[in-house]
């Protein structure tokens, strides 16, 4: 495989300029201020695109998502209808935007991976057994990444579910801890990422305890993975409460002046 | 594609079987089927492996060929891997690019190979910058009977450890062969278990009837110090709880040992 472009020496310096050496500084504060076991700051909202059947947008750090959700209507191709039970097409894409630099808009063997595991962490929370021979479709856009954006994607497409009005078992949330300098650390961004050690996103239903995606990469003794696991998913617990914030505020009614 | 109600029905009777400790084929929980490798089938590739696990078998070959690292990691070979489900393999594959299952199943491969620097890439390194190896492992499945992640993996290491290279020289940035050859600079030796959730129970190594009813499955690649390298949940719509993704990594801390003792005997 070649790469596909060369950096000019002045990019490079740049790049490597931008490379700190250390990710966690000796008080076990971060290159963002954060503590190790700190979320970013994030925002929700449901509800903003009017033509798709349920949406929501998510801020996470400097991650933007966008997520639409449409049906559940007739499965097209026909062929991948289920005679028991509706189907989830997931869509993970970056926007070309979305990273330093302009990532091709057709699809790596990221996204596909990507849209396959979101789907797998998707399908235990809804009922698809109510709506045998359709489709669910679910659009995930990532407006722009700052590592994090698979978790970051799951947590805005379950509340896009909900909005839809798709009865769902629970919400699906997701947060990924990692390990930078040596330490186990909660909510990777890039650079955390990239340097560090190793990543554990993992997806959660709160309400029954039940982990629906799982991955790692990187290198963490059976202890150490514990402790990421256990991180990731107070993390989980927490953005779980800011979920449902953002699903009751849609229906908020402000008081009129009188 | 099985149709749904027959599946239905063997999802019935593989969990009334397990309910009394059994599984389709009279195996415990956590045993694998018979393992075989050859290795150096392919003559023509610079490695090869044919891993048979069960009636499941898989052909990896690797090839070497030289290109330009990434810019960002310049003193640094290149290892890219790829997985064709093969049509001639199962009814289920058909033909044509590579569809998500191939894709997953060729990056868990990769990421057991890549995050357990199994492979001293530095050392595949002609000139920073400008010239490299790249080792290309192309994972070809020929029979699907269940359980393609480990076959594979396993199928990768085997021909990795296979893989010669030709001994070189540098004239003016320019490689010349010498004659001989020296084995892949190999260092770590990852190994992948893929658990499998069926109603209550945790199996390891299934047969393609307990995949189809299997609510998930969950893949651990551990190195040869015992660290999880990979992991990848995936195939269905199930979950796990934190417990069992716990009890699986001290299963395969085990598991792993006893597989590698196999593969990197021979």
């Amino acid at each position: 495989m070649k790469a596909t472009k060369k950096k000019t020496k002045k990019e490079t310096e740049t790049l490597s300029k931008k490379k700190p050496e250390t990710l966690v500084d000796k008080k076990g504060i971060r290159l963002d201020g954060r503590k190790l076991d700190e979320l970013r700051p994030v925002k929700m909202e449901v509800g903003v695109l009017p033509n798709a059947d349920g949406s929501a947008y998510l801020e996470q750090g400097r991650n933007k998502v966008l997520v639409g959700v449409y049906g559940p209507k007739e499965a097209h191709p026909r062929h991948i209808a289920q005679q028991d039970r509706a189907v989830i097409q997931c869509r993970y894409h970056m926007a070309p935007f979305s990273v330093d630099e302009r990532k091709s808009p057709a699809p790596s063997r990221r996204d596909i991976e990507l849209s396959k595991v979101i789907r797998e962490a998707l399908e235990p929370a809804v009922f698809l057994e109510y709506y045998p021979k359709t489709s669910i479709q679910v659009y995930i856009e990532i407006l722009q990444a700052d590592g994090g954006t698979r978790c970051a994607g799951i947590t805005t497409a379950a509340l896009a579910l909900a909005d839809a009005g798709i009865p769902m078992r629970d919400l699906v949330v997701a947060c990924a801890a990692g390990k930078a300098d040596g330490k186990i650390a909660l909510d990777l961004m890039d650079t955390e990422d990239k340097i560090g050690d190793a990543d554990v996103p993992v997806a959660y239903m709160p309400n029954l305890e039940a982990i629906t995606l799982l991955q790692m990469d990187g290198n963490l003794s059976p202890d150490e993975f514990e402790k990421a696991i256990n991180m990731a998913v107070e993390g989980c617990k927490q953005l779980y409460v800011k979920q449902k914030e953002a699903l009751k505020s849609k229906y908020v009614v402000e008081e009129a002046e009188e | 594609m099985t149709s749904p109600i027959v599946i239905r029905v063997k999802k019935k009777r593989i969990i009334e079987l397990l309910a009394s400790g059994k599984r389709t084929d009279g195996r415990g929980p956590t045993d694998y089927r018979d393992i075989k490798i050859e290795s150096g089938v392919i003559e023509r590739a610079e490695g090869s492996a044919r891993v048979l696990l069960g009636k499941t078998e898989v052909i990896v070959g690797v090839k070497i060929s030289t290109g330009t690292p990434f810019p960002d990691v310049p003193d640094t070979g290149v290892l890219t891997v790829n997985a064709e489900l093969v049509p001639l393999a199962s009814p289920d594959f058909e033909p044509g690019p590579p569809g998500e299952d191939a894709v997953e199943l060729a990056r868990v491969v990769d990421r057991g190979i890549r995050e357990s620097k199994a492979i001293d890439l530095k050392k595949l390194c002609v000139e920073s910058g400008k010239l490299v190896f790249v080792v290309f492992v192309d994972v070809y499945i020929l029979n699907h009977d269940g359980n393609l992640i480990d076959a594979s993996a396993i199928a990768a290491l085997a021909a990795l450890m296979n893989t010669k290279m030709f001994k070189y020289e540098v004239v003016d940035g320019e490689i010349v062969k010498k004659p001989g050859y020296t084995p892949l600079p190999m260092v770590n030796y990852p190994i992948a278990v893929t658990f499998a959730k069926i109603g209550d129970k945790i199996l390891l190594d299934t047969g393609l009837d307990e995949e189809q009813v299997m609510d998930a499955r969950l893949t651990m690649t551990l190195d040869k110090d015992g660290n999880v390298c990979a992991i990848q949940k995936g195939g269905g719509s199930g979950y796990f709880t934190k417990e069992e993704i716990l009890d699986a990594t001290k299963t395969a801390l085990e598991k792993t040992e006893e597989l590698r003792k196999i593969v990197v005997k021979g």
